[in-house]
């Protein structure tokens, strides 16, 4: 006999003036193969069409459907109802600002992070149309693939012990993106360009090293890996910068 | 009333590739550009490519002796004759030129490995030997329908990462990206576009863009069906703004394309890679059934004829039964573990998560889903769209033409960023000589008309019919009856229950209260635009009587060069009509290759030269 679910959904509508935080329940009898992505869309469009949820690829690669299943941050889409008990309570993702319900402002945060470190190729050179590609081993492709591999979901930032207390913290998701870029030739960045970025509290000297953040990752990525071998980095720049005078930032060019 | 008004040169309307690439042209030549998107531009449905994206740069074995001319035949042959040649031409010789360009900015594609290597082909292994002076160039795979390995990744995440690239280029250069924004109407004075009214999605309130060139890059529209690959965004959002202006043409609306390899029961996609890897199609007898009907390509033929012959086996009786319907096998267990976690990581991934089936050793239950709109916004090989000045389109949404009946695979992702960078030169010239004097008179009336329709729809001012049983209809009939194989009965069932459910369209009423992000009112905004797609492709589709590339007419099965070598553009003229104006033009104004044989798919060809029988 299928399972009666019941689900405890927080509610919150900022927009409304009428609108008060509260926890709505829903109930739905469980389907073979049920995910949090079919129950949700049931439940909208069944019982409430009001409720606020994210949801794009439904596939766990798009990272829109971060939230927080009967306490643990997770993508609802990759969910499966039968992993889970009768009682399902769902809250949105912390330290990201509350657009209604279940959905959060992740794009906002991201972008300004992603801003703030830096997140792309400093190169010198110019794209030339008629040269071949600079060459590169496969094995290192692969690298850089491993750790680009991060959809931006949240979990890991929402999971934070520092990124809940203070909001200038990047998070488990820059340090890796930092990371990935340190592997790659292609950016020319030194190490001491990188310790302006995330040398300092709101870096990689912030972290607690919980490390919720690889626990709740969806993708797997190995992110203690990341985070101790940057910090041993950054750590042995911090002392060589105490030894040398600073030296005027490198001209960047696009 | 009050709302926000922005304004900028370029206003891209979907910031996925094919939008962030034309914004990035248009930046880098000095322009301010804003991007709008549903959400954020990271989670932009380019983002689920998996497989690569073809371009003929030859480095590995398999790629040898390939050229942009190679590229460009087989694209033509993969459209059936159906696509615009110039465009096509245009992207063959430009691909090698983006693909480089995105590894400039970072992009990991992977590399050749110089030695001996072993590679899978229809369940059957052979060796081919790397070469040295390759070793390190960006590498390719096969995929369907082309003569050589061509397809270039990273692993079976190639979207993910070219959009992470190009989204970082984006940041780089401070393109302004407001997500959570989407396009609910154009404003225009019936020559020149100046922008749209936008929803807010985190509010509800309105704003209005102005901008000299505004670009629809708003991918597909493959939620108009039940079952479909498609991220569910994908609803013609663009599509429907265009339409309703009566101004812009859809080309080729009936031009939908059917993926041979979506996930039973989820309709996730499993990446063409894997056949092209040397995965197989297994039936019910778990035996391979695609080399006895296409000898000579056999699971890599396009993917309309893969998807027919896949359909056909089933409908013989060699389907595997589940409580979801008959599907089939889709066995890549031979490529071995090392193999399937690493290039087809995300593969090995999504069958363990969403199906429970480890596929190094266990098969994956398939069945062809639709993936893929042809049709959309009609452009000129510059990506300017028919009937209004000012208005572009590129990508998926786009129309330009170079899939015209069917796309190959490795041939999206590669026009998003291929058509990206050509039309995002085209409208950096075009801004260059743009002079543009916005009417705030037009806006504010453009806006008042879109407040109205959402207080009618809150206050339920012309009906109370529910959206959600308006999108399953609608989604059911273009399932069942303009899906893989179609006929002029069901065509025609088709069109007259669509055309009653658009009745029940205009009269949808809110259930809910539509303050804030509101998602109901949402899905509400676009549901008649979103039957009024469903319309277009179903009355494409049975007027045009022939079958060429994905359309297949059971009651005309040959392919009709003399009388439809054309591309259809569907006008919405009127809004209180319930069809759109068919028109006609050439498939083609430049002929580099004439209408042939595909060398794939069962052929019977009407030539363009015979005559007619009355």
């Amino acid at each position: 006999m299928s399972r009666k679910l019941k689900f405890n959904i927080f509610r919150f509508n900022p927009e409304d003036p009428n609108s008060v935080p509260h926890t709505d329940t829903f109930t739905l009898e469980e389907t073979p193969s049920l995910t949090l992505f079919i129950a949700l869309n049931k439940i909208r469009e069944e019982q409430d069409p009001s409720l606020m949820f994210d949801f794009a690829c439904r596939m766990a690669i798009c990272g829109s459907c971060g939230m927080v299943i009967n306490g643990r941050p997770g993508l609802a889409c990759k969910t499966l109802t039968s992993e889970l008990p009768d009682e399902i309570t769902l809250m949105p993702l912390p330290v990201f600002k509350l657009v209604g319900d279940l959905a959060v402002d992740t794009g906002t945060w991201f972008r300004e992070t992603n801003t703030k470190i830096e997140s792309w190729i400093h190169s010198g050179q110019d794209f030339d149309p008629e040269a071949i590609e600079e060459r590169m081993e496969n094995d290192l492709a692969n690298a850089i693939f491993e750790l680009e591999r991060c959809i931006e979901c949240g979990c890991c930032v929402a999971s934070c012990g520092t990124a809940n207390m203070r909001p200038d913290f990047v998070g488990a998701f820059a340090l890796n993106r930092i990371a990935r870029f340190i592997m790659d030739p292609r950016d020319q960045r030194s190490d001491g360009e990188y310790f302006e970025v995330v040398g300092n509290d709101q870096g990689v000297f912030g972290c607690m090293g919980l490390l919720a953040c690889e626990d709740v990752c969806p993708r797997e990525i190995p992110l203690q890996d990341q985070l101790g071998i940057l910090r041993r980095k950054m750590a042995f720049v911090g002392l060589k910068n105490l030894f040398k005078p600073k030296k005027p930032a490198r001209e960047r060019r696009f | 009333m009050e709302y926000e008004t922005f304004y900028t040169d370029l206003l891209c309307v979907g910031a996925g590739l094919a939008g962030e690439r034309v914004a990035i042209e248009a930046a880098a030549a000095g322009f301010d550009a804003i991007l709008l998107s549903l959400v954020p531009a990271r989670r932009s449905h380019s983002c689920a490519a998996e497989g690569g994206m073809q371009a003929a740069l030859g480095n590995c074995a398999m790629g040898e002796g390939d050229s942009p001319d190679v590229h460009f035949a087989d694209t033509v042959k993969g459209s059936d004759w159906g696509c615009d040649q110039e465009c096509a031409r245009i992207f063959a010789d430009t691909a090698p030129i983006a693909v480089r360009e995105a590894a400039h900015w970072g992009m990991p594609w992977n590399r050749v490995v110089a030695g001996k290597a072993k590679y899978w082909k229809g369940g059957e292994e052979f060796e081919a030997e790397e070469k040295k002076e390759k070793h390190g160039l960006i590498t390719a795979r096969a995929f369907g329908g082309t003569a050589k390995w061509r397809t270039c990744y990273t692993a079976d995440g190639t979207g993910h990462t070219l959009l992470y690239t190009l989204d970082n280029k984006i940041t780089q250069l401070g393109v302004r990206v407001h997500d959570r924004v989407e396009a609910i109407s154009l404003i225009h004075d019936g020559e020149n576009c100046m922008g749209c009214v936008a929803r807010d999605l985190k509010t509800g309130k309105l704003r209005v863009y102005l901008a000299k060139a505004t670009l629809i890059a708003t991918g597909g529209y493959g939620r108009i069906y039940s079952e479909t690959t498609n991220t569910v965004i994908n609803e013609g959002g663009g599509h429907i703004i265009a339409l309703d202006t009566g101004l812009v043409p859809f080309g080729n609306p009936e031009a939908v394309q059917f993926h041979p390899t979506g996930v039973v029961p989820t309709n996730i996609l499993v990446t063409e890679g894997c056949r092209g890897d040397g995965g197989t199609l297994l039936d019910v007898d778990e035996k391979r059934f695609m080399d006895k009907y296409e000898p000579a390509k056999a699971e890599l033929a396009s993917r309309d004829v893969v998807s027919r012959w896949m359909m056909y086996h089933i409908a013989q009786g060699k389907g595997v039964p589940s409580p979801y319907g008959d599907h089939l096998w889709l066995d890549i267990r031979h490529l071995g573990e090392q193999h399937i976690t690493t290039k087809l990581r995300e593969v090995y991934d999504l069958c363990r998560h969403f199906l429970g089936v480890n596929p190094i050793t266990q098969l994956i239950p398939v069945r062809p889903a639709q993936h893929y709109s042809m049709g959309g916004v009609r452009t000129n090989s510059d990506g300017a769209a028919y009937g209004l000045k000012g208005l572009f389109s590129a990508g998926e949404s786009s129309c330009w033409d170079m899939h015209g009946f069917n796309r190959l695979g490795g041939n999206s992702l590669a026009e998003t960023i291929v058509a990206g960078r050509h039309v995002g030169i085209k409208v950096a010239e075009f801004l260059k000589g743009a002079e543009v004097s916005f009417s705030t008179d037009l806006a504010a009336s453009a806006v008042a008309a879109d407040a109205n329709r959402i207080a009618r729809l809150v206050r339920g001012a012309d009906g109370e019919e529910n959206v959600y049983a308006i999108k399953d209809a609608m989604q059911q009939v273009m399932m069942d009856k303009v899906g893989i194989f179609r006929n002029g009965d069901d065509l025609q069932a088709a069109v007259d229950e669509l055309r009653a459910i658009y009745a029940k369209a205009l009269k949808i009423g809110l259930k809910s209260n539509g303050i804030g992000a509101n998602p109901e009112l949402a899905l509400a905004l676009k549901m008649p635009g979103m039957v009024r797609l469903a319309i277009c492709a179903a009355y494409g589709a049975l007027m045009r009587t022939e079958s060429r590339g994905c359309h297949a007419r059971d009651d005309y099965p040959a392919r009709n060069d003399r009388d439809w070598l054309n591309r259809t553009l569907a006008y919405w003229k009127d809004l209180e009509a319930d069809l759109p104006e068919l028109q006609y033009e050439p498939s083609t104004q430049v002929v580099y290759l004439p209408p042939g044989d595909r060398g794939y798919g069962k052929t019977e060809i009407i030539p363009m030269d015979e005559p007619k029988e009355d």
